[in-house]
C-alpha cells in the first residue's frame, strides 16, 4: 500500500527542490507543504521536529529532517 | 585495493566541470561530494554565467549534474573524505564510508560557511539560526531577525529579508559595512533595517527556539530580542582533510598555473584553492585546467 508522504518545504531550498525530485523521479505521490506561505504548515513542522529547517519529510509518521536520501529509500522501502 | 586514474572530491561547479572533462577522456574516475552544486545550489540569482543571461543556483546547478551524469561516472553522494596522503604512486583516501586508491586526486571541495564560535550557536542552529537566507529566509516573515555580518553576503542576506522579515538588525564588528555601495543605498532604503556598526554577537539565547541575541558594542553589553539569526561572516576552505598540502594563511590550497599542488598527482581547483576570485564560472574553469593537467600527468606517467 502507498505511504503517505508529505514534504515540509519553501521554494528557495534547493535541497527541497532536489529532496521532491527525488520522490518524483521514484514515482512516489506527496504533499507538498510550502512553509513560507503557510503558517499553519510551518507551525505543524516545528512542532513535529523541534526546528526550523527545511526539508523535512514525513513518510507515515516518520519524521527526516534534510535530504537524506538512505534514510527516505529506507523509510519507503524502496 | 582497485585503483583508479582519477578521484575528485567535491562536486560543486569545479568538481563537476572535471568530472564532465574527465568522462570525455574516458578516465576511470569516481567523484567524492559531501553534496551536489556546493555553494553555487545556495546562490539565489545567477546573472554572470555565460551563456544564461538569468538562472537560479539551484536551476544552474541542475544543469551541471545533468551534464555530468549523462556520461554515468561513478558519483558518492554523502560521503565525506576525512584523509588523503600519497604513498608511492598513488594517492590513498578514507572516507566515512570507505578507503580508495588513485593514481591522481582533483580538490574541488570548496568552502563552507565560517562559524561564529559562541554560546548557543549549535544549539539553535536550525532553531532558528541559519547559514543560508536563500533556503530559510521565508521561515521568518513578520518576524524580527538580526543578520550578522558586514560584508556583501550579510547585505545580500539582509535584502533578501526586508521583504519578508519585519525589523533587521545588521550586526557588524567593524566601523562600517564593507559591501558594495549599492547594496547600502537599497538597505537604507528598505526602512525596516538597523544597522548595528562596531557590534560583535556575544551569545545566541533562547529556550526551544531562538529568542534573542547578546550583542557588545564598544564595550556595552545589550539583548536584542529576535526570533531569527542569519549568520554570514564569510566562508573557510574545506581543507582540513588535506594535511600536508601546503596552504596559505587562509587555509586555501596553494595552486600553481597549472592547478597542481605541491604535491605531484594531487590537484586542486575552485574555491578551496588560493586562486583569485570566487565566482562560479572561474571554478568552473579551473575545474577543466585541473583535469586537464590530471590527464597529462597520467600519461606523462604512462599510467
Amino acid at each position: 500500500m502507498a505511504k503517505t508522504v508529505k514534504v515540509y518545504s519553501t521554494s528557495t531550498c534547493p535541497w527541497c527542490t532536489r529532496a521532491k525530485q527525488f520522490l518524483k523521479e521514484n514515482n512516489i505521490e506527496f504533499q507538498n507543504l510550502d512553509v513560507s506561505g503557510d503558517q499553519l504548515a510551518a507551525d505543524e513542522m516545528m512542532a513535529k521536529t523541534g526546528q526550523m529547517g527545511v526539508p523535512v519529510i514525513d513518510i507515515d509518521g516518520e519524521i527526516i529532517i534534510g535530504f537524506d536520501k538512505e534514510r527516505i529509500k529506507l523509510a519507503l522501502g524502496i | 585495493m582497485k585503483i583508479y586514474d582519477l578521484i575528485i572530491i567535491g562536486a560543486g561547479p569545479a568538481g563537476i566541470t572535471a568530472g564532465v572533462y574527465a568522462a570525455r577522456q574516458k578516465l576511470d574516475f569516481l567523484v567524492i561530494s559531501l553534496d551536489i552544486g556546493g555553494q553555487a545550489a545556495w546562490s539565489g540569482d545567477i546573472e554572470n554565467y555565460t551563456g544564461y543571461q538569468f538562472i537560479t543556483g539551484p536551476e544552474l546547478v541542475q544543469k551541471f549534474q545533468e551534464h555530468m551524469l549523462q556520461y554515468g561516472p561513478l558519483l558518492k553522494e554523502n560521503e565525506e573524505v576525512l584523509e588523503l596522503e600519497k604513498s608511492g604512486s598513488v594517492v590513498r583516501l578514507k572516507t566515512n564510508k570507505a578507503d580508495y586508491q588513485s593514481r591522481t586526486v582533483i580538490i574541488a571541495s570548496g568552502k563552507k560557511s565560517r562559524e561564529l564560535g559562541v554560546t548557543g550557536e549549535k544549539e539553535f542552529k536550525n532553531r532558528g539560526l541559519t547559514y543560508c537566507a536563500t533556503c530559510d529566509g521565508p521561515l521568518f516573515a513578520g518576524k524580527d531577525v538580526a543578520v550578522i555580518g558586514g560584508g556583501n553576503s550579510a547585505l545580500d542576506a539582509a535584502l533578501q529579508l526586508v521583504k519578508i522579515a519585519k525589523q533587521i538588525y545588521i550586526i557588524n564588528n567593524t566601523a562600517g559595512l564593507s559591501g558594495d555601495a549599492i547594496l547600502h543605498r537599497k538597505i537604507e532604503e528598505a526602512g525596516n533595517t538597523r544597522i548595528l556598526n562596531n557590534s560583535s554577537v556575544v551569545a545566541v539565547l533562547g529556550e526551544k527556539f531562538v529568542k534573542g541575541v547578546k550583542i557588545k558594542t564598544l564595550n556595552q553589553e545589550e539583548e536584542l530580542a529576535v526570533q531569527g539569526v542569519f549568520v554570514e561572516i564569510g566562508l573557510v576552505p574545506n581543507s582540513e582533510f588535506a594535511k600536508g598540502i601546503a596552504e596559505n594563511s587562509q587555509n586555501e590550497i596553494i595552486v600553481d598555473a597549472h592547478n597542481q599542488t605541491n604535491i605531484s598527482g594531487i590537484f586542486a581547483a575552485g574555491d578551496v584553492t588560493d586562486v583569485p576570485e570566487k565566482q562560479i564560472i572561474i571554478a568552473a574553469g579551473e575545474g577543466s585546467k585541473a583535469l586537464l593537467s590530471a590527464s597529462h600527468y597520467l600519461s606523462k606517467n604512462n599510467f
